[in-house]
């Protein structure tokens, strides 16, 4: 097989790669080789995404069919420029949490479930590779319920028992979710005998009047919603990411939830054209307050929480209500500040969770009492949440500063300056409950008797930082985010039929 | 569930799953091997082979059930069932056709297709087996040595 071919095979390759890593991870008994497999895959991952990102970027839209059967028929893999881009993010991070998991799931995790642990990482990564990259609806339900699947596992796995309630919790809400998008992709089925999203789009244009049809978006905007914890669909997610293992907590709070959001767009902007959306169905009336509403009250909740992991989680719902804000703005710019947001967000929030993982690894605690005094034992953990934090502020020269730009320049091109005034408050909300950390772990002493914490191990901190490189330097040099998240979104937009 | 010392008594299960057990066996075969051609299989037929099993040991006990299908051995089926269907894409892949393209597998195409179908129904056949019998062990407990 030349590498030509192999280039044209690598729409299937990023989703096939981790899915087989997955069963080889669970047949490997000794945990390091389990490991080694996984971060190798993860690697394989980030390298076919960043090629895809320039196959499309060359060439335009990629479509590989499954099995020789054409597409509206057979399964259809789509890569466009708004898929390549949370591609890239999906397996971005993938590639940084694995080689960090190594000494975290050894602290954190019995020795016998490692390889399951791995086998549970790849799956999830290749259930969140799969919804990005399908071309068909009913496709992504079945990846969707992949990554859900392993995702539940993978928060039980938290040492704490309270993580079997919350990994329950999210079965239940996430199970509720699923089901309320197959009911709609089956209504869509009826009405048009189609699963092919493109297909789809075509043939559901003259139907704009069909109560089926309003029935099957509202039935998948639920379904979603409670995927990527929009308010008030958000109260399994603060248990989940506070009880999973650091691991897990650092790859889906900066993935899943994005690939949920990445779901929204795609259905909104490609299959029911947002003419549909906005101007028939009114979604705008919808997602705004509810986007406002997540994000004020998520954002005051994160100032009062104890528990950093949990705090971290809330100001996780009120980032996503920015990314709703974005979208309901029903504007280019609007929509871009959004995607902008999906990739700057991944960035923060892995770094986070990442440096918190490095305490939890040496403390064996997340408890914001427990924290004080850390910030000079463990100056490069600490250093990093600080930067972490200050990204998440949005705070000039990080990324953080770059989303909430294009966001208060999307929501003053509508003139609403309320709104614009909101976006500063609660992002001086952030500085309070970031700032509880920095002065709990650098200005209060290291209370009495306390473990003396060394450094973590520089296979933790070196993902972290660079994560927090990333954050700097893609929020100075901004050409290529904004380049791609403001072509995927013209494309979007411009796209419509 | 009837105790273990109550075993004696019981003559109708034991006789009718010694009776019942190898047709159930050989149909879940049948629809496996039958899926190409009619209704039927990978995961109807692992289901109901599974079923077998589980009769079995809700008859003679979990823990001869366990010493029949030992769940270490189990774990490793399930992941294999899932190589093989890979194995089978990835196959296709190399002899110049797309992912899970069945027709290039022989250098007749209509072969090809029965050849791919058959193997990759055997790889969901033998997961979903394996997964279903290694869920109900689960929800007996693992520690459990004692019998229904």
């Amino acid at each position: 097989m030349t590498l030509n071919m192999l280039l044209s095979h690598l729409p299937a390759l990023q989703v096939v790669v981790p899915l087989l890593a997955a069963p080889l991870c669970a047949l490997l008994r000794p945990r390091h080789l389990a490991w080694a497999v996984a971060t190798l895959t993860s690697w394989v991952c980030l390298l076919i995404s960043l090629t895809l990102v320039a196959q499309v970027q060359a060439g335009g839209t990629l479509r590989y069919t499954f099995g020789g059967w054409p597409s509206p028929w057979g399964i259809e893999y789509v890569v466009d420029l708004l898929g390549a881009y949370v591609l890239l993010i999906v397996s971005l991070i993938a590639a940084l949490v694995l080689p960090y998991a190594r000494r975290s799931v050894e602290r954190e995790i019995d020795p016998e479930h490692h390889s399951l642990f791995y086998t549970a990482l790849l799956l999830c990564l290749c259930g969140l590779l799969g919804i990005v990259i399908t071309g068909d609806a009913f496709n992504l339900f079945v990846f969707l319920e992949i990554s859900s699947l392993s995702t539940y596992t993978l928060i039980s796995f938290g040492r704490d028992r309270r993580a079997l309630t919350a990994s329950y919790q999210y079965l239940i809400m996430g199970t509720i979710g699923a089901t309320f998008f197959l009911i709609g992709v089956g209504l869509l089925y009826v009405l048009t005998g189609t699963l092919n999203m493109a297909d789809l789009a075509e043939r559901i244009v003259p139907l704009a009047e069909s109560r089926t049809l309003h029935t099957a978006f509202a039935f998948i905007l639920v379904g979603v919603s409670l995927k990527l914890a929009l308010f008030p669909l958000h109260l399994w997610l603060p248990n989940a990411y506070a009880h999973a293992p650091s691991v897990v907590s650092a790859f889906i709070a900066s993935t899943a939830t994005k690939v949920a959001v990445y779901v929204v767009v795609r259905f909104i902007f490609s299959l029911f054209g947002y003419r549909f959306a906005f101007d028939q169905m009114q979604l705008d009336w919808v997602l705004l307050p509810l986007a406002i509403i997540g994000i004020f009250t998520a954002s005051v909740v994160a100032v009062f929480q104890e528990n950093v992991k949990r705090m971290l989680a809330y100001s996780s719902l009120a980032q996503i209500g920015y990314m709703m804000l974005g979208i309901s703005l029903d504007s280019v710019t609007g929509l871009t500040a959004s995607l902008l947001h999906l990739f700057n967000h991944a960035l923060m929030k892995g770094a986070l969770f990442m440096a918190l993982g490095a305490v939890f690894y040496r403390i064996g605690s997340v408890q914001l009492g427990q924290m004080a005094g850390l910030g000079r034992q463990m100056p490069w953990t600490l250093g990093a949440v600080v930067a972490g934090g200050l990204s998440l502020i949005g705070v000039p020269l990080t990324v953080g500063f770059i989303s909430k730009w294009y966001l208060i320049l999307a929501v003053i091109e509508q003139g609403w300056w309320i709104l614009a005034a909101l976006v500063l408050v609660t992002s001086l909300i952030a500085l309070v409950y970031m700032w509880r950390v920095v002065e709990t772990s650098y200005f209060q002493p290291r209370p009495a008797g306390a473990v003396i914490a060394g450094e973590a191990p520089l296979s933790l901190i070196a993902p972290t930082w660079l994560l927090v490189l990333a954050n700097l330097y893609f929020g100075i040099d901004t050409g290529f985010t904004i380049d791609l998240a403001g072509s995927a979104a013209a494309a979007l937009i411009g796209g419509e039929p | 569930m009837i105790k273990s010392d109550s075993k004696p008594r019981q003559v109708v299960r034991p006789v009718i799953t010694r009776l019942l057990m190898p047709y159930i066996l050989l149909f879940g075969l049948y629809v496996q091997f039958h899926g190409d051609f009619g209704p039927g299989g990978g995961f109807q037929a692992g289901v109901i082979f599974a079923s077998g099993i589980i009769l079995y040991a809700l008859t003679f006990g979990v823990a001869r059930a366990r010493s029949l299908l030992p769940p270490d051995s189990l774990q490793p089926l399930a992941a294999l069932g899932v190589l093989l269907y890979g194995a089978v894409g990835v196959a296709s892949l190399f002899m110049d056709g797309h992912f899970l393209n069945y027709s290039v597998l022989s250098s007749d195409p209509v072969q090809g297709q029965h050849l791919g179908i058959l193997l990759i129904e055997l790889g969901v056949g033998i997961t979903v087996t394996a997964v279903m019998v290694l869920v109900f062990f689960a929800f007996f407990g693992r520690d459990e040595e004692g019998e229904v």
